[in-house]
């Protein structure tokens, strides 16, 4: 069995501010990690891979620095990682970046399980595993909090829908996208990274891939366009409480707004 | 196609330019500048850089462009499951409402399950004007091939220029995959919904983790898809204009999936922050595990139900479930009590809709404050043991005199 997890390069932080007089978002640094919510879909993929034997790729899209997050894959344990970059990539939204990592995954032959996170910290969306499986024309599951049984053929997953728990069997290939706290994410090992520090991370570049149309990349191929962006706006509405008795007052505040009806 | 060409004989200070990227794409060596692929195309270096180095190329687009005009009306995908919509479905319908009324243009919904014929006649009472019914036992549990042929067939049938979908667990699938299948754009969990001519829709919502908003828009694809959260919007109001219902079958081979449901439970009833009226919210300013009891207490004294940041639940002490914020739950109770919260973006773009919005942090700066109707400047291991013994005390007195007048004991 072949399972690649998709992984993402994130801020190390997502506090940002806006320079009041540009409009430009000022960075406090240009310090990243790997994903958190990607943590658990690498852990996932090597417990399959222990269990049921098989290998396990980590793929992740970005600038050349964000080869780091396919090493941290190795010292986990991962077996092979690629890095999709190119510059015909730059400013691709959900769709361009789902169609290119479709078009990566493809070049990697025959793959049985795609596993992401359930989103990133910086875009916090979510959808680009489901798009991924569109391109693919494979089956998905999200909120997956539960594997109960996994064959050469099929995985048994519980999922989540918000109001339910959904145990269902998808056959394979498919794609799923991984609560966190599946599992507890193991660190990675200093001998490992050691170990695969001369490991090739493979580069993927647009010429690699089937589709090499510019025009179904980046900007180009993204059909959402961020017009602007500004600060969130805060309200006016607002009062200040300071001084003493605080309790007092908020009690009778509480009791004026009828907050403590039911117990009088 | 735009791309970014570096004039490297313009350039007097080739070890100045890297700086000029805040992404790091810029790279120099030698004298040599070039852009890498971590170049965003935020196009700073051209606006920020020195006069004609960075210069942005554009090439003809010679690709059609979409016709406007055979793309009308907001398209609503209505979620349901035994016969019960989901809330977040009419709150949509609210807003398709009010985008139609702007552009003049109709609204439509589409729903598909198994048994339909209850929910399809309560869709008829909120004033819309075509409802797709796809009734098909295929569709007795959310599984994402033939869901997503439905909405895929509701597009085709009916072109609407706006896709509107939930953003509950199943939307959130449901959405991209069948955004990617028409290939157009998607913008998930907008807070704010716009309209202007020819139906472009003006998406508002939280990027760079809430931190900043953006203004989005699909100037040049149809339909425009864009998921909101559960309790954004308001929900839609009921209507005597009645429209039509209209069944819709899809081929076998589009009902097949590679997905067998083996079992559904509920979850357990009154663990949905979503649903309370009142909350009493815990950040990190807690400090530690053992003090979730004492805003346990309080949140039990008002009725209501604890909920929390994000670093609570990365640290363990809360379940995921109780979890504010744009990675977590979209609340809008009638008060909200924070407590120890700074208050990022992302948990402000979970919460703000609140109608009472109440803050103690001990930080006067504290961003909470800004979102707060009520800012308390205070300690909260202070605030609220006092608090919870005025009403303690209070319940006592009117619990003595409940007992004392009916029963005669004085």
């Amino acid at each position: 069995m072949t399972i690649v997890a998709l992984i993402k390069q994130v801020p190390l932080t997502s506090e940002v501010a806006l320079d009041p007089k540009t409009g430009v978002i000022q960075r406090e640094s240009g310090e990243t990690k790997m994903n958190p919510y990607d943590l658990y879909a690498l852990e996932t993929a090597l417990r399959i891979s222990q269990t049921h034997g098989g290998k396990t790729i980590a793929l992740t899209m970005g600038p050349p620095q964000a080869e780091a997050v396919v090493r941290e894959a190795f010292a986990m344990g991962f077996d092979e990682g690629y890095l999709l970059t190119d510059r015909a990539f730059a400013g691709s939204d959900v769709l361009a970046t789902s169609h290119a990592l479709s078009q990566a995954i493809r070049t990697l032959g025959q793959v049985d399980l795609i596993i992401t996170g359930k989103q990133t910290t910086d875009g916090d969306t979510g959808q680009v595993g489901a798009e991924v499986s569109e391109f693919l024309g494979i089956p998905c599951v999200a909120a997956v909090q539960q594997l109960l049984e996994i064959s050469e053929t099929s995985i048994t997953a519980t999922s989540d829908t918000g109001t339910t728990l959904m145990t269902v069997r998808v056959e394979l290939p498919a794609l799923i996208a991984v609560d966190k706290d599946i599992h507890q994410p193991r660190l990675p090992s200093y001998v490992r990274m050691k170990q695969t520090e001369k490991r090739q991370v493979g580069r993927i570049t647009l010429a690699d891939l089937a589709d090499t149309d510019r025009t179904h990349y980046g900007l180009e191929g993204s059909p959402t366009q961020v017009v602007k962006i500004f600060p969130p706006e805060s309200n006016t509405d607002f009062a200040l409480w300071t001084g003493v008795d605080i309790p007092g007052r908020l009690y009778e505040y509480l009791q004026k707004e009828k907050f403590l009806q039911e117990l009088a | 196609m735009k791309t970014i060409v570096v004039h490297n004989e313009l350039i007097t200070d080739p070890a100045g330019m890297p700086k000029l990227c805040p992404f790091g794409a810029i790279v120099e060596s030698g004298g040599d500048v070039q852009i890498t692929s971590g170049c965003r195309m935020c196009l700073l270096c051209v606006k920020k850089g020195p006069h004609g180095v960075f210069e942005l190329q554009e090439t003809i687009d010679n690709r059609e462009l979409v016709d406007k005009s055979c793309w009308k009306g907001i398209l609503v995908y209505v979620e349901q499951h035994g016969n019960h919509i989901h809330p977040v479905s009419l709150e949509m319908v609210g807003k398709a409402h009010e985008l139609g009324a702007k552009c003049g243009q109709p609204v439509f919904v589409m729903v598909a399950g198994d048994a339909l014929t209850l929910v399809t006649g309560e869709l008829l009472t909120y004033g819309i004007d075509r409802v797709l019914a796809y009734e098909d036992p295929a569709f007795a549990d959310f599984r994402i091939e033939p869901y997503t042929a439905a909405l895929e067939d509701a597009i085709g049938h009916l072109h609407p220029a706006v896709v509107l979908v939930g953003g509950t667990n199943n939307g959130r699938t449901l959405a991209p995959r069948t955004a990617a299948r028409v290939h157009t754009g998607l913008t998930a969990d907008c807070t704010v919904l716009d309209i202007q001519q020819q139906a472009d829709l003006d998406q508002i919502r939280p990027a760079f983790g809430g931190n900043i908003m953006a203004h989005i828009r699909t100037p040049n694809h149809r339909p425009q898809f864009a998921t909101v959260r559960y309790k954004i919007f308001d929900t839609a109001c009921k209507s005597d204009k009645r429209g039509t219902v209209e069944s819709r079958t899809l081929p076998p081979e589009k009902l097949v999936s590679a997905i067998r449901v083996l079992s559904q439970i509920p979850k357990g009833a009154g663990i949905f922050i979503e649903d309370a009226q009142v909350i009493v919210a815990i950040g990190k300013g807690i400090g530690k595990e053992s003090a979730i009891g004492l805003f346990e207490r309080l949140a039990v004294a008002l009725g209501g139900q604890i909920a929390c940041t994000r670093p609570l639940v990365e640290n363990g002490w809360m379940d995921p479930r109780k979890q504010i914020g744009l990675s977590g739950r979209t609340v809008k109770p009638k008060l909200i009590i924070t407590c120890g919260v700074s208050g990022s973006v992302q948990f402000s773009a979970g919460m703000k809709s609140s109608d009472r919005i109440i803050a103690i942090n001990t930080d006067t700066d504290a961003p909470i404050f800004k979102t707060a109707h009520i800012g308390i400047v205070g300690d909260i291991f202070d605030i609220v043991p006092a608090l919870l013994e005025r009403i303690a005390s209070d319940s006592q007195r009117g619990a003595t005199s409940a007992n004392a007048s009916p029963m005669g004991r004085s």
